[in-house]
C-alpha cells in the first residue's frame, strides 16, 4: 500500500496536446502551446461552457496529432476545478469514451496519469486511455473565489487559477502502435490527503508544499535513489512562496533538490509582466505546462528521467470558513525518454 | 516526514512578509481622498443647483453609485481597485460594485435564480449589519428617552 | 460659487486618512474587506448615535459622508428621526429608509447593468 509502483511494461505517452487562454499564451511559455484563445472563451457564452469547450477541443488536438478517433480510446479520465467537474463530463466526456471523472483540485493531472498508468497495466484488454484536465480562470473565480467584476485586492501569497488544459494519451509501451520516441510512465507513487495546517485561502502553496515534500521523502526513502538520478523534480502548482516552503522542508529532513526543481506555476507566467502573485494554480497549469515543455524535452532526450508532482490543495470554500485546515495531496509519476537511437 | 505542524505554520506567517504596505496606503489615500473630493464638487454642484442639502448628498451617493456601477460594467472597476484597494473599496463606489458585481457576473443564472439571487451576497453583509445596528440605536434611544 | 477651497481639502484629507485606516486594516491584520465594510458601516451608526457624526460631517463634509462610515451615520440620523416622530416603530422603519436613497440607486444600476454588459476574463 505504500510502495512505490512500478510498471514492468512502462507505459508511453503517445500523443499530447495543450492549450491556454490570454494571459497564459502572454507567458514565457506561450509560443509552446498548441493553441490559444485570445478571448478566453472557447467559442462559448458562459465561463463554464468556455471550460467544457477547452477540455473537448483538447483532447480532439491530441487524437488529431495521434492520427485516431475517439472510438479507439478505451477509457477516460477527466477532471477540473468544477462543480461534479461538468467542465470534463460535458467537455470531453461528450465524445462517448467511457469516462472516469476525477477531482484531485489541481493535482489532477498527476492523479489522472497515475489512474490511467495502473488501469493500463492491470486491464490487457484495454488499450488505450486518455487523460484530461482543465482549469478556467473565470470559472474557477466565480465558484470559489468573488465575482469577475469586483474590485479586490489580491494577497501576495495568492496564486492565479491558469485558463488552461492539457490531455494525453496514453498506451503500453509494449503495443505495436507504441512510437517508441513517446516518453513514458516508469513508476508512479499515489499522494496522501495531508493537513497542512494551513486556514489562509489565498496561500495555496503553502497548503500543498508539505504533501509535496511527503510524497518527495517517500518516493527516495523507498527506492534509495537520490535527487541527482533526475535531471528535473517538477511540481505542479506550489508558485513561488509554495517552493520555498518545499525546499525548506526538504532541507529540514536532509534532502537538497540542488537546482533540480522547477514549479510549472511559476514558469507559466512571467511575474514581471502579469500581476499573478505567487504564481499559476489549476488542475490545467500542470497538465499544459507538462504536455507543452516537458514531455517534448523528454522527447528530444534534453531530459531523460524527469521526477513529476501534481499538486492540489483540497480545499472547500465552506469548510475552509468553518475553520478546517486545507489538506494538500501529491501523486507523483517518474517520467523516462522513449528508446530510440540505441540509448539506454 | 519529519513535520511539525505548528513550527511550520510559524515559518508560513514568517515568510509572509505580505503586502507593499506603504504603497497600498498612499495609493489608497490618493483615490478615497479623490473621490470624496469629486463627491464635495459634486455637492457643492447641487447645492448651487438649488437642491436641498439632504437631496443634494444622496444625489452625491446616487451619482457616485451610478459612475461606479457604468465601470463595473465596462470591465474598468476591478483594475481600478487593484492599485486603490481600500481607496475605492471604502467609499460607496466599494457598495455599488459590491452589488453590481455579482449580478453582472450571475446573469448567465437567469434574471430571477442568478441576477435577482446573488445581488447581495457581498453587500448583504453591510446592509444587514447597517440596519441591525440602526434598529438596536433606536430601540436604545426609545427607552432612554422613556427615563428622561 | 462652488463651495470654498477648503472644503475640497477637508474632504480630500478626511476621506483618504478613513481610506488608509482600512488599508492598514487589511494588509496588517487577518481581517477581510467584507469585515471591515461592516466594522465601517457600524463605527457610522455609533458615531451617529453619540453624535459626533453630524459634527465630523460638517467638517470634513464628503470626507466623511462619501465612505461608508456615512452610510451609517445617514442610518442613524433616520432611526433617531423615525423615532421622535412614531416610537418604538422608528427603531424599525428610520435606518433603511434614510438609506433608501443609496441601496435603490445599487439595486437598480446593478441590475440594468447586468443586463446591459458582460463579464469580462480578468487579466492580470
Amino acid at each position: 500500500m505504500r510502495k512505490v509502483i512500478r510498471f514492468s511494461d512502462p507505459v508511453s505517452i503517445y500523443a499530447r496536446a495543450s492549450a491556454v487562454g490570454k494571459t497564459e499564451y502572454d507567458g514565457p511559455l506561450g509560443a509552446l502551446f498548441d493553441f490559444h484563445d485570445g478571448t478566453d472563451r472557447f467559442g462559448a457564452d458562459t465561463w463554464e461552457k468556455s471550460e467544457e469547450s477547452l477540455s473537448l477541443a483538447v483532447l480532439n488536438f491530441a487524437l488529431a496529432r495521434a492520427g485516431e478517433s475517439q472510438d479507439e480510446i478505451d477509457l477516460l479520465f477527466a477532471g477540473d476545478l468544477q462543480n461534479q467537474c461538468v467542465a470534463s463530463s460535458s467537455g470531453c466526456g461528450t465524445l462517448g469514451i467511457p469516462y472516469c471523472g476525477l477531482y484531485g483540485a489541481c493535482s489532477t493531472s498527476g492523479e489522472g496519469l497515475l489512474l490511467a498508468s495502473l488501469a493500463l497495466a492491470a486491464a490487457p484488454s484495454l488499450s488505450r486511455a486518455a487523460v484530461v484536465t482543465t482549469s478556467h480562470n473565470a470559472a474557477a473565480e466565480r465558484q470559489f473565489r468573488l465575482p469577475l467584476e469586483y474590485g479586490g485586492q489580491r494577497s501576495p501569497t495568492a496564486q492565479w487559477t491558469a485558463t488552461a488544459g492539457g490531455a494525453f494519451l496514453l498506451c503500453r509501451s509494449s503495443e505495436p502502435f507504441a512510437p517508441p520516441s513517446a516518453p513514458r510512465i516508469v513508476a508512479c507513487l499515489p499522494g496522501r490527503a495531508l493537513d497542512s495546517g494551513v486556514t489562509d485561502g489565498a496561500n495555496m502553496g503553502a497548503a500543498m508544499a508539505p504533501a509535496a515534500a511527503d510524497t518527495i521523502l517517500r518516493y527516495f526513502s523507498l527506492t534509495g535513489e537520490s535527487p541527482s538520478d533526475f535531471d528535473r523534480i517538477v511540481t505542479g502548482d506550489l508558485g513561488a512562496e509554495g517552493s520555498a516552503l518545499l525546499s525548506e522542508l526538504l532541507r529540514d529532513n536532509g534532502l537538497d533538490l540542488r537546482g533540480r526543481h522547477r514549479d510549472c506555476g511559476v514558469l507559466l507566467f512571467d511575474p514581471l509582466k502579469a500581476d499573478v502573485h505567487a504564481g499559476g494554480s489549476g488542475c490545467g497549469c500542470s497538465a499544459s505546462v507538462l504536455s507543452a515543455l516537458f514531455l517534448p524535452a523528454l522527447e528530444r532526450k534534453e531530459l531523460r528521467r524527469v521526477l513529476f508532482l501534481a499538486t492540489g490543495a483540497l480545499m472547500s470554500p465552506s469548510c475552509l470558513l468553518q475553520g478546517e485546515s486545507i489538506r494538500g495531496i501529491a501523486p507523483l509519476i517518474v517520467l523516462e525518454s522513449g528508446k530510440t537511437g540505441g540509448d539506454k | 516526514m519529519n513535520f511539525d505542524r505548528r513550527r511550520y505554520l510559524e515559518r508560513v506567517k514568517e515568510r509572509e512578509s505580505g503586502s507593499p504596505v506603504f504603497k497600498n496606503c498612499f495609493f489608497a489615500y490618493l483615490f478615497g481622498g479623490g473621490i470624496c473630493a469629486l463627491g464635495q464638487l459634486l455637492l457643492s454642484l447641487y447645492l448651487f443647483w438649488g437642491l436641498s442639502e439632504r437631496d443634494a448628498g444622496t444625489l452625491v451617493t446616487v451619482t457616485l453609485i451610478f459612475l461606479s456601477a457604468c465601470l463595473t460594467g465596462i470591465g474598468v472597476f476591478d483594475s481600478i481597485a487593484r492599485i486603490a484597494g481600500a481607496g475605492t473599496l471604502v467609499p460607496v463606489t466599494g457598495f455599488a460594485n459590491a452589488v453590481v458585481s455579482p449580478a453582472l457576473d450571475n446573469k448567465s443564472e437567469g434574471l430571477v435564480t442568478g441576477v435577482g439571487a446573488k445581488i447581495f451576497t457581498v453587500a448583504g453583509p453591510v446592509l444587514l449589519y447597517a440596519t441591525l445596528s440602526g434598529a438596536l440605536y433606536g430601540v436604545i434611544l426609545y427607552v432612554v428617552r422613556l427615563f428622561l | 460659487m462652488l463651495g470654498a477651497p477648503l472644503d475640497y481639502l477637508f474632504a480630500f484629507l478626511v476621506g483618504g486618512l478613513v481610506c488608509l485606516l482600512a488599508q492598514l486594516l487589511i494588509d496588517l491584520t487577518k481581517l477581510t474587506p467584507a469585515r471591515i465594510l461592516v466594522v465601517y458601516v457600524v463605527l457610522g451608526v455609533f458615531l451617529g448615535a453619540v453624535g459626533l457624526f453630524e459634527p465630523l460631517a460638517d467638517f470634513a463634509g464628503c470626507g466623511i459622508t462619501v465612505p461608508l462610515i456615512g452610510f451609517g451615520g445617514n442610518v442613524a440620523r433616520g432611526v433617531r428621526e423615525a423615532v421622535s416622530e412614531t416610537g418604538l416603530l422608528g427603531a424599525l422603519t428610520g435606518g433603511l429608509s434614510a438609506a433608501s436613497g443609496g441601496t435603490a440607486a445599487a439595486l437598480c444600476f446593478g441590475y440594468l447593468v447586468a443586463l446591459v454588459c458582460h463579464s469580462k476574463p480578468k487579466h492580470p
